[in-house]
């Protein structure tokens, strides 16, 4: 039979956002494939060049919806890392409370969004209820349910508001029972799972060459997560392990996903125990940055972002160059889908957990 | 490379300088697991390969272009996983002829980065697989991120 060519998108229930999957299919079977992007591209990156560092923050909560305190969090450290500030012992406490409640939040985003890929309607149901309890939970934090312009350069913006904790804990003891009535509807339907299992399998060495991070990568079996490998703000005080499976299939991947926010709960409580309940949450920057370069790296829920900023002693950035983990999980694409069926495509991609806000930039 | 053999940044450093004493410079920059270097734009590729068969760096994290408007530069970004370092090497090439040797024949992951840069910058990466507009359309015939391309300062 003739191969042919197919636009997967721009607009198509699959792509989660403006982007286009070029498939070449012979018959069933997909051949090769080619995604377009770009139609999301604002020029971000050109757009900081003209903007004072701290009008960048919220410029960088909206890189992607479903996480951005982590965006603004990694911009923020790394003109911290540009400019020399050390960050009060509080305020890293709240941004890693803060990153691991918007990891939940994300991941919850993402069992939404594959629900209906698969054809599992209720998992997308109960999948946003709870993550309106962390959206409220944010909005007592900072004011804002999303676009959180919470991250400051030099620690946070405001401290936690009167009864946070309670309120916290609550919603994790809440949301923990929750979590098993997620597994007993995903993992014990045999729909899902044979729609998962044995899918797309990618070797850990593979996955290193690609450029591929995240659960993505961790579910193929590699032992390394940013926050243990290379760690930032106070997680090497922290009590917890890495989630990785071994399996390398796309099934291994919704198992990492699912376990991160377990282990996101878990560190959220340790937080809890060791954040000092008093001291400073903020220290003020200068307005102009030195001379020279800063980088950060850190584990977004997707993989690893990085921020690169060069200072030239003005009050804006020379130049901000942006590392988006889907920007490359998205060039990796073509080798999860060869040789797989249509059918199959979009429980591959529903995996990596597309987002064309930060790829796109 | 050998299974399970870690270096420290020190070690690298080292490593590197005696193999390539004269076209890579280290910055007096130090801070816990990264390391700063300068390295010239034709031993770029070997300094690339030799940190990834010899030294572990298996994961190119991002491939980022500057216009310095007397040069234009490219800075990568490689991490490695066993040894948790992270190298920034910063290649100065002349702007009026910017070129420069791919890496994605190493790393898989420098593609996209560098179709970016070439969308974004015009610098040319010899040896890349396909070397096309990314982000942009097709048909401009202008490299947005460099500094005299005027957005109209939005």
């Amino acid at each position: 039979m003739a191969e042919m060519w197919i636009n997967m998108g721009p607009q198509h229930p699959m792509t989660h956002g403006l982007w286009n999957m070029r498939i070449k299919v012979d018959g069933e079977t997909i051949t090769d494939a080619e995604p377009v992007i770009g139609y999301l591209h604002r020029g971000w990156e050109k757009m900081t060049e003209d903007r004072r560092y701290p009008q960048i923050i919220p410029m960088s909560d909206r890189l992607c919806y479903g996480s951005s305190f982590t965006w603004s969090h990694v911009y923020c450290m790394a003109v911290e890392d540009l400019m020399g500030i050390e960050v009060p012992e509080k305020a890293k406490y709240i941004r890693a409370m803060s990153d691991e409640l918007q990891r939940i939040g994300n991941h919850l985003m993402w069992l939404a969004a594959i629900g209906p890929d698969l054809g599992n309607l209720t998992i997308f149901l109960y999948a946003l209820r709870e993550r309106e309890m962390f959206l409220d939970l944010f909005q007592s934090l900072c004011g804002a349910r999303m676009t959180y312009n919470y991250c400051r350069i030099g620690g946070v913006r405001n401290d936690a508001p009167p009864n946070w904790d309670r309120d916290l804990v609550r919603t994790l003891d809440y949301f923990e029972k929750r979590m098993n009535e997620y597994e007993e509807l995903v993992d014990r339907n045999k729909v899902f799972r044979m729609r998962m299992e044995d899918l797309a399998p990618l070797s850990g060495k593979d996955a290193v060459n690609l450029g591929i991070t995240g659960p993505t990568l961790r579910g193929s079996g590699v032992k390394y997560d940013i926050r243990q490998n290379d760690p930032y703000e106070i997680y090497d005080e922290l009590d917890w392990h890495m989630c990785t499976a071994d399996e390398g299939d796309t099934y291994a991947r919704y198992r990492v996903r699912m376990d991160e926010m377990r282990m996101s709960v878990q560190i959220v409580r340790d937080i809890l125990k060791k954040m000092p309940k008093t001291g400073p949450i903020r220290v003020k920057p200068p307005r102009n940055a030195p001379v020279g370069t800063g980088m950060a790296r850190m584990e977004d829920p997707r993989g690893e972002s990085l921020m690169y900023v060069i200072g030239d002693g003005t009050d804006k950035p020379y130049r901000l160059s942006v590392r988006s983990p889907l920007f490359v999980i998205l060039s990796a694409s073509p080798v999860l889908l060869r040789g797989n069926k249509i059918a199959d495509l979009p429980s591959i991609l529903g995996m990596i957990d597309v987002c064309m806000g930060e790829t796109d930039r | 490379m050998e299974e399970n053999v870690t270096y420290t940044v020190e070690q690298v450093k080292s490593k590197i300088s005696e193999a390539f004493p004269a076209a890579v410079k280290f910055e007096s920059k130090a801070k816990p697991r990264r390391l700063f270097m300068t390295a010239d734009k034709g031993s770029l590729f070997n300094l690339c390969k030799f940190m990834k068969d010899q030294l572990g760096f298996d994961h190119c994290s991002l491939v980022s272009g500057v216009d310095r408007c007397d040069r234009m530069q490219v800075v990568y970004h490689i991490s490695s996983f066993s040894n948790n370092i992270t190298a920034e090497i910063v290649v100065d090439i002349p702007r009026d002829n910017p070129e420069i040797d791919a890496i994605t024949p190493l790393w898989e992951g420098a593609n996209w980065h560098e179709r970016e840069t070439y969308d974004m910058f015009g610098i040319i990466f010899k040896g890349h697989p396909k070397l096309e507009r990314l982000l942009l359309p097709a048909d401009y015939t202008f490299f947005p991120m460099r500094k005299d391309c005027d957005t109209g300062r939005h």
